[in-house]
């Protein structure tokens, strides 16, 4: 024993001294080869002794000899190979270590570093990273070594760091971390296979290392490198084997609790399926306290990352095992919860509500009948209370999302009882949750299961096509008679239009008494249809009976089925509006707060005078007013408007063909093509813009016994904040602007923390229109304290509001009051 | 498709002079001293007019339903006879031979209802009349002239079709040469009874509402009915005697009074309560025209041999188109 420890350690001190001291390259080459058998040939104890004591010297000695004249001393590359040759067969970990101290080490770009960099890539290249890993594993680990393995850890992990810190912009690109961590993943992935073929040879492994390399990886978030390869791989290895399975489930549960979620996340992300994900991960989630903590609450309660097959592969790997099912249905249970209790439907971000809600639906999916019986009660408790506050919402998507929950939901829970139907307009994400309640096909990949289903698919639609490709053409052709059709030319049919047989009115008068008294409901949908038109045509006549048309416009019911007819009923009242703007402006905003109206009549009269408004805020209206149609804003395509301008001799017309007679006449000598000046033309809207605007911002906080604008009426309040916006954008250029701004800026004030988000994006789409519609001079002579005030809130909710939209809000608003300071800065010269 | 389309035609020419609304129309040929076709309206008030389409004018007026609205007319193809049948409850068989005008015989119906009858008339001198029977579902037929009563037609007794509503009866184009009656009844429903057999050889509901006309194909074994609502349904027979719905055609206005297949089988025309005539192609069912004349529900259309059309409605008056005739 003393004797083989003392001739390796003799052996070795007279190379290294030859080394240091020898200028002659065939000594230092019969020095090195004297040691080379410790690496291949020596016996065992003797290898052991060398490895354990020596060798880490040895490469140390080595890195310092290696300069450009030292591997000189030899003609050809013999010494650079037999050099490289200790640090690549030599045991791997020490190795490496020594490679990267000396790498670290290395001042500054200079020939030593090149030469160490290329043996690093030639030692990556060489797989000697799965032996390092391999033998990780393979050693019992003696008390002593976990530092070693910790510094091992870190180096293997940081790698890239380490390297780039050093090299800067000069690190090869396998060195980078998205070359690199898919070469570990290759080389863990032969590590596993080694550790593999040592169980089945009877040795005890543990695979504590490539977990922790795993996990470490992870943390350092570079799961989609790594796991992208490993993955896959590992799913496959272990779906053909029983004993990668273990390996795997191993790996997985012998990763740090600190790094588990990260590793979850990733794998999750990875998987490409539940099958894959179960396959890999076992029952981790009943092992491991922190595991069970992330899956089951983390990923769905606590963030809203995950993206929709995600979700699946989670979900489904919970429901893919007998013994992890129960959560299954514990998770239903709590996202019910979740979705159902009020204060989160309040205060919970869009984004996140939707991720419950497909996980809900998830669930749905994967859970039996009998499961779902169980505890029928309090799915039911939970989705009762859930509808209530999705109802209750005054953002369509969170109504929605409520509704398509729900329908599902109760759909499971009684599926002999009549469905639970609402009424909602279909998006694409109404389809996509229903999409997630079809169940999933149980199969590998979706990628194996997609390229099939794919196959198949074209083949069938290739044969259709190619049997069916002539047969609906022929019994066409096997009719007896060839006639062609050439003889039977359609005649124009455009005059085919639905028949109306009661006459419209022709007076405004006749036309209100019709609408207010007519039995004959054919004759009440003509005078409808033909009101707008009247309107227009008669603005005198209007005027007398203004406020009574107004009136009834806005008690009118749909009587009878008529198409169209609440966009008819509010095109005719914003007419009416436009023609008497003063009398029937005061009047409606008069009834907004007045009692006994539904909330869908109080609605429509903040749309009718929002619409009106812009009417009459258009520009060059004046001229046109007698016959154009007024302009539809975006959005209310509900509205029908006569397609033609009602009849009476235009008087524009001949204005247009004066004007392009002398354009047709006259030659320009400018390049740039002749445009018409834009219409322009005072705003009408000035003059009774206040009859518009302060009767409604005068009594919002005063509640009647059936509305109440600041209790549950949050919806009015919502619009009724746009409409003021509005009403404030369309009164720009006029001189109430600046008391209408002040009001306006004391009611958002009033306002500013309401816990409704559609009520607060209401808000600061009124705050912009202020600054938008005010001039800045007006602003800050007259409105600075209110503006500061008004900031600092709006910078609050940039930062602070849990909705997305109303934190973009704020931050344009913001942008405009940064703009107010621009005009009082010097001028650049 | 750069042409732009033709516009909506005029009617060749318009009679007028009934001082009634017109519900019954029928194209004859003249006795060879006129030489031209004649066309034979019945109207509200119960007259029937003989008009002359070489000077279009009334040739002559026979008054035989005691001022009840006159439904249904019908030339036999032997010898100057008409059938016409009445809200009177009267079908009534007029003499036409040398300007003779008058009622030979009449068959008494027991039943008011909307029904038009049928007749099925070769150049034998015995024919078939197939009319509403006495109970309200039932559908008689008759061997005339001797007026003896065949067989009723009575629906099984699970069925409730209501009344029928329009009758049209044909001959097989087979060896066979079995008759038979395709009949449209108030629910909706047509029906293909076979009358040698008294009974029912197929049943399809086609329409929601009563239908309100039909007519039939028996070359292409293919069908068309229209009733109260939007839509015109085209239906065929297969080898088993089976009725099979083909399409349906959407209407702009609900409504059809009056359906009629051109005797070459290349147009079909449809009467509407929208005031409008409708020209399809019959083959493909392509829309080809909108004949927009009439200020009333038009009541009746009708082909004449040569291709001509009249339609007849209750603004008094009758309007006569000459379009896609062959020249």
């Amino acid at each position: 024993m003393d004797f083989t420890r003392a001739a390796v350690r003799l052996a070795v001190r007279d190379a290294i001294r030859t080394l240091g001291s020898s200028k002659d390259g065939n000594c230092v080459l019969s020095a090195l080869e004297s040691l080379k058998p410790y690496l291949g040939e020596a016996l065992p104890r003797e290898k052991e002794e060398f490895a354990r004591l020596h060798f880490s010297p040895l490469l140390r000695c080595l890195v310092t000899k290696l300069s450009p004249d030292w591997l000189e001393l030899l003609p050809g590359d013999q010494l650079e190979e037999l050099w490289a040759s200790f640090f690549l067969e030599g045991p791997a970990d020490q190795a490496f270590l020594v490679l990267m101290e000396a790498i670290e080490g290395a001042a500054g770009p200079s020939y030593r570093l090149m030469k160490l960099v290329r043996l690093l890539e030639q030692f990556l290249h060489a797989g000697r990273m799965a032996v390092l890993i391999g033998t990780q594993c393979r050693q019992q680990a003696p008390p002593g070594s976990s530092l070693l393995q910790d510094t091992l850890l870190g180096k293997v992990v940081s790698l890239p760091d380490h390297l780039s810190n050093r090299l800067q912009h000069e690190s090869p690109a396998l060195f980078l971390p998205q070359s690199y961590f898919p070469l570990l993943a290759e080389e863990l992935l032969r590590a596993l296979d080694s550790v593999v073929d040592a169980l089945r040879g009877g040795v005890d492994c543990s695979v504590v290392f490539a977990s922790q390399v795993l996990g470490k990886i992870c943390v350092h978030g570079r799961q989609k490198e790594l796991l992208g390869v490993l993955v896959p791989r590992l799913a496959a290895l272990a779906q053909e084997d029983g004993l990668w399975q273990r390996v795997c489930w191993h790996l997985v549960e012998r990763v740090p609790d600190r790094a588990m979620e990260a590793m979850l996340l990733g794998l999750v992300q990875a998987a490409p399926g539940p099958e894959a994900l179960s396959r890999l991960l076992g029952n981790v989630v009943l092992k491991n306290k922190k595991a069970h903590f992330v899956m089951t609450q983390k990923l769905l309660f606590l963030q809203h990352r995950c993206t929709t097959p995600m979700l699946q592969s989670l979900l489904g790997y919970l429901a893919s095992d007998s013994q992890r099912r129960p959560l299954l249905l514990q998770v239903l249970k709590e996202l019910l919860e979740t979705w159902g209790s009020s204060s989160a439907v309040k205060h919970v971000p869009l984004p996140q509500q939707h991720h419950v809600g497909k996980a809900i639906l998830v669930c749905l999916a994967h859970l039996q009948e009998t499961e779902l019986q169980d505890s029928h009660e309090v799915l039911l408790t939970s989705m009762m209370a859930g509808v209530q506050s999705h109802l209750d919402s005054s953002l369509t998507p969170v109504r929605r999302l409520g509704m398509v929950v729900a329908e599902v939901l109760s759909a499971r829970l009684h599926p002999e009882g009549p469905p639970l139907k609402f009424q909602y307009e279909e998006d694409e994400l109404t389809r996509e949750l229903l999409a997630l309640v079809a169940p999933q096909p149980v199969d590998g990949g979706p990628a194996a299961s997609g390229l099939s289903a794919e196959s198949v698919a074209t083949e069938t639609s290739g044969n259709e096509s190619g049997d069916t490709g002539t047969s609906p053409v022929q019994p066409e052709r096997s009719d007896s008679d060839l006639d062609s059709d050439d003889e039977f030319v359609p005649y124009d049919m455009s005059g085919d239009k639905e028949l109306r047989s009661s006459k419209a009115p022709v007076y405004i008068r006749d036309c209100l008494e019709a609408l207010r008294t007519s039995e004959d409901w054919e004759r009440w949908e003509a005078a409808l249809r033909a009101l707008e038109g009247l309107v227009y045509r008669s603005p005198a006549a209007t005027r007398e009976v203004s406020v009574e048309l107004a009136q009834v416009l806005l008690h009118l019911e749909e009587k009878t089925c008529v198409v169209g007819f609440e966009g008819l009923r509010r095109g005719a009242l914003v007419t009416v509006t436009v023609t008497d703007p003063a009398r029937v402006a005061e009047y409606l905003a008069a009834q907004f707060y007045a009692l006994n109206y539904s909330l869908r009549q109080r609605l429509d009269i903040l749309e009718v005078l929002t619409l009106a408004a812009q009417e009459l805020s258009r520009p060059g209206r004046s001229s046109t007013a007698s016959l154009q149609s007024p302009a539809v804003p975006a959005g209310q395509g509900t509205r029908t408007l006569p397609a033609s301008p009602p009849s009476g001799e235009p008087p524009a017309d001949w204005r247009a063909v004066v004007e392009e007679r002398v354009r047709s006449k006259t030659r320009r000598l400018s390049q740039c093509p002749f445009k018409p000046p834009p219409a322009c033309g005072p705003n009408e809207f000035c003059a009774v813009a206040g009859c518009f605007f302060f009767p409604l911002i005068q009594r919002f906080d005063r509640p009647l016994v059936t509305f109440d604008l600041l209790g549950n009426d949050h919806l009015v309040l919502g619009q009724l904040t746009r409409t003021l916006g509005s009403l404030m954008y369309l009164a720009v250029n006029t001189t109430v602007a600046v008391p209408m701004a002040k009001a306006l800026l004391g009611f958002v004030w009033a306002l500013r923390f309401h816990t409704d988000t559609y009520v607060r994006q209401g808000l600061l789409s009124a705050m912009a229109s202020v600054l938008l519609s005010v001039p800045a001079e007006r602003l800050l002579e007259e409105l600075l304290e209110e503006l500061l005030e008004a900031r600092a809130w709006l910078a609050d909710v940039a930062e602070e509001d849990p909705d997305g939209d109303c934190r973009a809000l704020a931050v344009r608003a913001l942008l405009l009051t940064e703009k107010l300071r621009d005009p009082l800065l010097p001028r650049p010269p | 498709m750069a042409t732009p389309s033709l516009p909506p035609p005029d009617p060749q020419f318009v009679l007028r002079g009934t001082q009634a609304a017109i519900h019954a129309l029928h194209f004859c040929r003249g006795t060879p001293a006129q030489g031209h076709p004649l066309l034979l309206s019945g109207s509200m008030s119960g007259l029937v007019h003989i008009w002359s389409l070489q000077t279009r004018r009334a040739l002559a007026t026979l008054d035989g339903h005691r001022g009840q609205c006159v439904t249904w007319l019908q030339m036999l193809p032997h010898g100057h006879q008409l059938l016409s049948q009445g809200r009177d409850l009267r079908l009534c068989l007029w003499d036409l031979v040398e300007g003779r005008h008058t009622v030979t015989d009449s068959v008494l119906l027991t039943n008011v209802s909307f029904c038009r009858s049928a007749v099925l008339a070769g150049a034998q001198p015995r024919w078939m009349l197939a009319v509403p029977g006495r109970g309200t579902e039932e559908v008689e037929i008759l061997e005339m002239p001797s007026k003896t009563s065949v067989c009723t037609l009575k629906p099984e007794a699970g069925a409730k079709p209501g009344m029928p509503m329009c009758l049209k009866l044909w001959q097989q184009a087979d060896s066979s040469s079995r008759p038979c009656l395709l009949a449209g009844y108030e629910d909706g429903s047509v029906a293909l009874w076979d009358v040698s057999e008294r009974k029912v050889c197929s049943r399809m509901t086609c329409h929601p509402e009563p239908v309100m006309a039909l007519d039939f194909d028996s070359q292409k074994a293919r069908g068309v009915s229209g009733s109260a609502e939007k839509a015109l349904a085209v239906w065929s027979l297969d080898e088993q005697q089976a009725l099979k719905a083909c399409r349906n055609y959407e209407l702009t206005n609900p409504g059809i009074a009056d359906i009629t297949i051109r005797p070459d089988r290349k147009l079909l025309a449809t009467a509407g309560w929208d005031h409008r005539v409708r020209l399809f192609h019959w083959r493909t069912m392509k829309p080809l025209a909108v004949l927009d004349f009439h200020t009333s529900a038009v009541h009746c259309v009708a082909f004449a041999s040569d291709g001509l059309l009249a339609a007849g409605s209750g603004d008094q008056r009758i309007s006569v188109w000459s379009l896609y005739r062959r020249t």
